[in-house]
């Protein structure tokens, strides 16, 4: 005897957790049913393999049916179809978006085209998740990224309108959306040591700093692309490194402050110059797209690593940027003071966020 | 009398793309009622269109407002070729003709169609203006209320109940005429919904004027079933019970004269809060009390009989509105004869004594008919104080009589409520079934289907004589139902066998009116422990024991009395003094379809019982068929019942509530399926256990093998006693002073076969005449039988269920409820199948299913299934499909074992300190979900739109932000008559659906599973849709009644048909409405305020 139709429909919708963790982790039923049998669920519940089995596939057609309604998460809210508690739905949204860090890094920054999702095998194979949830991950980025892409507003605020997420997923999904449209380059073997979340807390700088919607909130895009304006007048600091005056002084101000407080003064000392033409290049660098998705790979390459190499601590690194941006104004024939801050903020806050000691 | 309906059609939304190029579409809607037509503009490109069209008025007749429902169809407008349908709404505009229920119906439907599913919503406002007074409004049959609810519903109290109703109409299907052939499905579904709401609507309109014509203005208990008989057509019935209700409300307390039933002519009895006067002396409740009826003494009672008063409390006597009811037989115009007509019973007490061997022909249409009855329950009425001796006989005798003097002069006595008013029911019979197997043809003239009317007064007539053979007047419980298969139709009705109170029926028949008066007060009607229910006992107990009547024990076992002399037995029967007032005689066990009436007295919690039982038939065409399905039906009631009374003395129960039987003819087979709650009463005897005996005692290995056998039945039933919390005081022989010492089984079936002769075979039930209840094992089936017995699993820890709405020894309800349905279609898939395997394979079925229930629901623990409700059908050769439908209802476990008789002061306590709990759980989730308020808040989106002053250039996703937090609106769903902790304060209307679906492209829809998992859910979605509309946040007294699926996989094909029923009701928590202060006196002998409604 066979069951050709085993259905459970409640008026209230039953969304079981784990199931749905394993539904989102791409898993068949066959492979739930045996990741459920190994978490002792039957001695628990005194049940038996078909009765899991059944409910498995009742579990997986609910969220295959959920599924459609998920790619507009303000639909789901509306829909009259499956009655969900107002907390079941936003838990239901929150999962479906959420996404693994392992594949996050191998597809932050690049173009969300056919031709990525091309790649999505090798993905899977190489962070052991599942193809189908690396498609559910990149087809989410993708989706979230069509939506607001062209849109006015805040990108956070634009995500979570329309895809109803959490505060915290929101900021993740604009950094994905932002480094996508830069096509920030994070995959280089030196960016390795990098978590997403750094990446997450640098695009979030940037947004806030270097956009248009930074000096103006009318703008189409306004918080996707960078302030090309901005970036132009970037080329204004080279003075910092071009004008010799300029740079001893700078590094005087630098080093008489610092005295006895970093502990590595003497490297420092050294390197000052090195850094600061460092720092100021990529700035002057920016206009154009080719360096723009260098960046990231720039300031490890210039930056982290040499300090690094010389054992600097956080701490060193904190003192030295700060001293370093702010003796930039007591530099008198330096004039570019807003300039400087708007560049050096970020820059700041995004190398403290990647200089792991 | 015309009527206005206005319909405003104001947008919608999630439409889908019908232009593959735009990715849009451009929709406008067609809104039809009748033969009249209205559309809207075409809103153009766009997926959420603002229609805001004007009002759309109808002028029309008020019976095409009840027969018709409004269409609207939603359909994209294409410049080139025909315009493509989206979708329809289907709108029952009947809530709006009745004054007290909804007033408008506005909201969001989903757009349905038939091959397509839910495609979109739209929003529509409905309104109707009626041009007519109340008085020209009370003529037709638009004032009168359905609903589904089997008891009295709570916001209301019944003035009077007239009794039975009963409509049916016939048509031809569809799905079956030659036009078929050339149209498409969806034209060919769309037809068939049409003409289904085409045809309740007339039903139910039907159904109102016979409702009218009783005077009543309303109908409880409100069935109505689709027979798809296919090629001869397609029939829908409908019975009921017609009641005249009143709303309780604030004004409850006022006299009742302002009710409807001043119509009628007995306006002193509006004032008379007592109508018990036959005796008008003091004297002792002893035997010869003598009954005096004297019509002119029974007339001046009102002032004359103080001392029977139950109700003449002060308080009582404060409030003369003297809840009552008149029972209110349907055929008045016999009315003069009256008083003759008592004195005619009074000297003639014997004929309806023995009418059980009368068996009744049907000589054309019926070609063959076998029926049943089952004295489960065997009963003999109880005479007042212990004197059930030959004094007791005539008395007896002539209060029978009188009670079915007054329900024969209707032509059926039946009532389709499952729970009453304490008081209300005196005596049980036991269950009475019917069944006639027929075959079908087409039904000639669709306009006169007196083939099936008489069909179904045939069964009913047999009902009749049933429930008098076993010495009672009325009939309770009641329900009809068809198995079709082919050309076969299986008819079957069943119900209780009941006594009423007399003391309520008799003083109408005395004054030569035919008006029948029950009297309570009106709070009791609600189920579970109302507060001041205690308090009204000792009232009736008072007056009865000074009445020296029949009467309801004090001791809440009076329905278990038998109803019938002793000495005057239909059949053979085995009692014993009543184990709670050791007065009078119960029967050892007691079966009945009703639900367990609040006043009994409950040892334990009940469960679950289910008999299952196949069996194989040949093939065979037309009269050979139903010949051969008729020699197989006494077989399998015999089964079914044995297996019911095994498994309850395996429960250690000794009664049976909510029987069901169900048998479902297949091509090939039969299945019996019986579910009912056992419970073990008080009242009646301990039940004897289970005594298995082989037939070769000489056998060593055997031997032991039996009394292995023997062990584990009895580990067992000791299991299961301790399982259900059943451990009754052992009470001493002497103390019964029952003579006879040892509980016995004996039941009887008694077959009536009108079709050969008048011959009466009879089935002996009690296995020959063995002291215990004697399981043999003389050959494999037997041995099959005992296992079956042993496999039943228990449900798991912290499970219960009962196909009942109430669960004794439960009480304390949590307000988390989950109805569900659950759908299972088995292949059976050896070819070879015997009875055997076949028995084997169902009870796995049903037993597997139910096991997926408690692993479903476990989060729910500790948790009941309550009115679980199981359905066979047999679509196909070796095809079984089970349906359930349940409610999961959340306890709190801590109270779990309290008594169901909560001292007011404690229960309030209770509820106090569970609301706590819940104040308690809100912040919690809270915390634990800090999602759900964040995103949404509306502050944050109205401080989005101040940040971006570009508002309107991107007015469409502005909008969203604003409407999350007006999300939609629960509506509960639940099979039961209440939703626990919470009040019902007003009914909207009744909710009847009928939903067919059809797909092409079954394997892309996921299958079957797919396909009906999708369709069921779209159902729920339609019922919520249109409660919500309604105003209303529940569906209570929810049942599917039909779910048909027919697949055919190798042409991708599948299609379904659903028909499910409701009352949709506003509820309000417990706890939102202790906020309003109760009435002070509420505690005592004002059980309205209890059941009343205090917010309205």
């Amino acid at each position: 005897m066979t069951n050709d139709l085993d259905i459970f429909v409640g008026n209230t919708t039953l969304i079981d957790e784990d199931v749905y963790r394993l539904w989102l982790d791409g898993f068949s039923v066959s492979d739930a049913v045996t990741l459920r049998l190994r978490s002792g669920i039957l001695e628990q519940t005194g049940a038996t393999v078909d009765v899991l089995q059944s409910d498995t596939m009742d579990h997986y057609r609910t969220f295959h049916m959920l599924e459609r309604l998920l790619h507009t998460p303000s639909k789901l809210i509306h829909q009259l179809h499956f009655q969900i508690p107002p907390s079941r739905q936003a838990m239901l949204i929150e999962r479906y978006y959420a996404f693994d860090e392992s594949f996050v890094r191998e597809v932050l920054g690049k173009k969300l085209s056919k031709g990525t999702k091309k790649d999505l095998d090798d993905i899977s194979t190489k962070t052991n998740i599942t193809l189908k949830s690396c498609r559910r991950q990149f087809d989410n980025f993708k989706r979230v990224f069509k939506v607001v892409e062209e849109m006015r507003g805040s990108l956070v605020e634009n995500i979570q309108q329309h895809f109803l997420l959490s505060d915290r997923l929101a900021r993740y999904y604009a950094a994905i959306v932002f480094f996508a449209n830069s096509r920030f380059e994070t995959g280089k073997k030196k960016l390795q040591f990098l978590t997403f979340e750094d990446f997450a807390y640098c695009a979030e700088q940037m947004i806030e700093n270097w956009t248009l919607g930074a000096v103006d909130s009318n703008v189409d895009d306004m918080d996707v692309d960078l302030d090309k304006e901005f970036l132009q007048e970037l080329k204004e600091l080279k003075v910092l490194i071009a004008d010799k005056d300029l740079l001893d002084v700078h590094k005087s101000l630098v080093c008489t402050s610092l005295r006895g407080k970093i502990s590595v003064y003497n490297e420092m000392e050294a390197n000052f110059k090195n850094l600061s033409r460092a720092l100021v290049n990529i700035a002057s660098k920016l206009t154009h797209n080719k360096d723009v998705r260098d960046f990231f790979i720039d300031l490890v390459e210039k930056f982290i690593e040499p300090c690094k190499s010389d054992k600097w601590t956080l701490n060193d690194v904190r003192l030295f940027l700060t001293q370093y941006m702010t003796s930039a104004h007591t530099v008198d024939a330096f004039r570019h003071q807003a300039l400087w801050d708007r560049y050096m903020n970020t820059i700041k806050s995004c190398l403290l966020k990647m200089y792991h000691d | 009398m015309p009527g206005k309906l206005k319909v405003k059609i104001v947008a919608g939304r999630h439409l889908p793309v019908m232009d593959r190029a735009s990715d849009l579409t451009d929709a406008f809607v067609e809104v039809k009622f009748g033969n009249t037509t209205f559309k809207t503009d075409v809103y153009p490109k766009s997926l959420n269109p603002q229609w805001n069209s004007e009002w759309f008025k109808f002028e029309v007749d008020d019976e095409d407002l009840q027969d018709e429902p409004l269409q609207i169809t939603v359909l994209d407008h294409d410049t080139y070729s025909a315009n493509d349908a989206i979708g329809k709404v289907y709108i029952d505009i009947d809530p709006l003709l009745y004054s007290e229920a909804a007033t408008v119906i506005s909201g969001w439907f989903p757009i349905y169609d038939t091959i397509h599913g839910i495609r979109g919503e739209i929003n529509v406002v409905v309104k109707v203006d009626l041009f007519n007074d109340l008085n020209r409004f009370r003529q037709s049959s638009c004032g009168v209320k359905f609903f589904c609810t089997t008891s009295i519903p709570k916001c209301y109290r019944a003035v009077v109940i007239h009794g039975f109703v009963e409509e049916l109409v016939v048509n031809e299907d569809p799905e079956y005429q030659w036009i078929d052939r050339i149209r498409t499905p969806r034209a060919s579904n769309e037809a068939r919904q049409r003409l289904i709401s085409l045809m309740s609507g007339e039903l139910q309109r039907k159904i109102g004027l016979k409702v009218l014509e009783m005077r009543g203005n309303a109908v409880v208990g409100y069935l109505q079933c689709f027979d798809l008989e296919g090629e001869s057509g397609l029939v829908v019935r409908a019975i009921g019970t017609a009641c005249t209700l009143d709303k309780i409300s604030n004004t409850a307390f006022l006299p009742a004269c302002n009710s409807p039933s001043k119509e009628m002519k007995e306006i002193p009895f509006n004032e008379d809060p007592n109508p018990n006067t036959h005796s008008s002396g003091p004297s002792t409740p002893l035997k010869n009390q003598t009954y005096s009826f004297s019509p002119s003494k029974s007339y001046s009672r009102q002032s004359s009989s103080s001392d029977t008063d139950l109700s003449l409390t002060p308080k009582t006597a404060s409030s003369p509105q003297g809840p009552r009811i008149f029972l209110f037989p349907s055929s008045p115009t016999l009315s003069c004869g009256s008083p003759h007509l008592n004195k005619s019973c009074l000297l003639f007490p014997g004929p309806s004594l023995n009418p059980l061997h009368s068996s009744h022909v049907s000589p054309v249409v019926l070609r063959k008919s076998v029926s049943f009855t089952e004295e489960l329950l065997l009963a003999a009425s109880g005479m007042g104080s212990g004197s059930a001796g030959k004094e007791g006989g005539p008395f007896k005798a002539l209060l029978r009589q009188q009670t079915q003097t007054a329900l024969e002069q209707r032509e059926f006595p039946f009532f389709t409520l499952t729970a009453f008013p304490p008081g209300f029911l005196v005596h049980v019979g036991g269950v009475v079934s019917a069944r006639s197997v027929k075959l079908l043809d087409r039904i000639h003239n669709p306009d006169e289907p007196e083939t099936r009317d008489a069909w179904w007064a045939e069964i009913r007539q047999e009902i009749k004589s049933h429930a008098k053979a076993l010495g009672c007047h009325a009939v309770v419980g009641y329900s009809e139902s068809t198995s079709i298969c082919e050309e076969v139709c299986i008819l079957s009705a069943s119900g209780t066998a009941a006594v009423l109170n007399p003391r309520f029926l008799q003083d109408g028949t005395m004054e030569g009116c035919l008006e029948q008066r029950l009297s309570w007060q009106p709070g009791f009607f609600s189920i579970g422990s109302e507060k001041g229910e205690v308090d009204f006992f000792p009232q009736n107990q008072d007056s009865s024991s000074l009445l020296g009547t029949e009467e309801t024990s004090p001791l809440g076992c009076g329905f278990c009395h038998i109803p019938y002399d002793e000495l005057n037995m239909p059949f053979p029967a085995h009692l014993t003094y009543c184990y709670n007032c050791r007065k009078q005689k119960v029967p050892d066990v007691l079966f009945t379809t009703i639900d367990l009436p609040t006043e009994a007295m409950v040892i334990g919690k009940g469960c679950l019982i289910q008999a299952r039982l196949c069996r194989l038939k040949k093939k065979a065409q037309a009269e050979a068929n139903a010949t051969s399905i008729s020699n197989l039906l006494p077989f399998m009631e015999y089964e079914v019942h044995t297996q019911l009374m095994n498994k309850l003395k395996l429960k250690g129960m000794n009664a049976l509530f909510g029987l069901r039987i169900q048998i479902t003819v297949g091509e090939n087979m039969l299945m019996g399926l019986a579910s009912a709650t056992g419970v073990y009463l008080t009242a009646l005897p301990t039940p004897g256990g289970i005594q298995i005996a082989g037939k070769t005692p000489n056998d060593g290995t055997y031997e032991q093998h039996i009394s292995h056998m023997q062990k584990k039945i009895n580990d067992t039933i000791a299991k299961n006693k301790e399982l259900y919390d059943i451990n009754p005081p052992e009470i001493p022989e002497e103390i019964i002073g029952s003579p006879f010492p040892e509980p016995r089984q004996r039941s009887r079936l008694l077959r009536s076969q009108s079709e050969s002769s008048d011959e009466v075979m009879e089935l002996d039930l009690s296995h020959g005449k063995k002291d215990a209840f004697v399981l043999e094992i003389d050959d494999t089936d037997a041995m099959e039988d005992v296992h079956s017995l042993l496999t039943d699993v228990p449900p798991p820890p912290g499970f219960y269920s009962c196909n009942t709405e109430i669960m004794p020894g439960i009480n304390n309800w949590t307000s988390d409820i989950q109805m569900f349905t659950s759908v299972r279609v088995s292949r059976l898939s050896n070819i070879n199948l015997t009875n055997q395997t076949l028995n084997k394979n169902f009870n796995d079925l049903c037993e597997n299913l139910l096991k997926s229930l408690y692993f479903k629901l476990r989060s729910m623990i500790p948790c009941c299934l309550c009115h679980v409700n199981f359905t066979v059908a047999l679509p196909e050769d070796e095809v079984i499909q089970v349906t359930v439908t349940a409610v999961a209802i959340t306890f709190d476990k801590n109270q779990a074992l309290q008594t169901s008789k909560v001292p007011a002061a404690e229960k309030t306590l209770q509820r106090a300190s569970t609301d706590n709990e819940e104040q308690l759980q809100f912040p919690l989730e809270l915390c634990s979900d800090p999602l759900v308020s964040q995103p949404f808040s509306p502050a944050k989106a109205a401080s989005l739109d101040k940040a971006s002053p570009l508002a309107e250039g991107h007015l469409r996703h502005r909008s969203i932000p604003s409407c999350t937090n007006s999300s939609v609106s629960v509506v509960k769903m639940t099979p039961l008559s209440f939703i626990p902790r919470a009040k019902i304060t007003k009914y909207l209307g009744i909710i009847n659906m009928f939903f067919i679906r059809e797909t092409t492209s079954l394997r892309e829809e996921g299958g079957v599973s797919g396909f009906l998992h999708a369709f069921i859910a779209e159902v729920f979605a339609m019922v919520r849709a249109h409660v919500a509309a309604l105003g209303g946040n529940a569906v209570v007294s929810y049942i599917m009644k039909q779910c048909v699926f027919m697949e055919n996989p190798n042409k991708n094909q599948a299609q379904c048909l659903i028909n499910v029923s409701g009352d949709a009701v506003i509820v309000v928590r417990e706890s939102e409405l202790e906020m309003v202060p109760v009435q002070p006196s509420a505690p005592v002998s004002q059980p309205t305020s209890a059941g009343g409604d205090v917010t309205t």
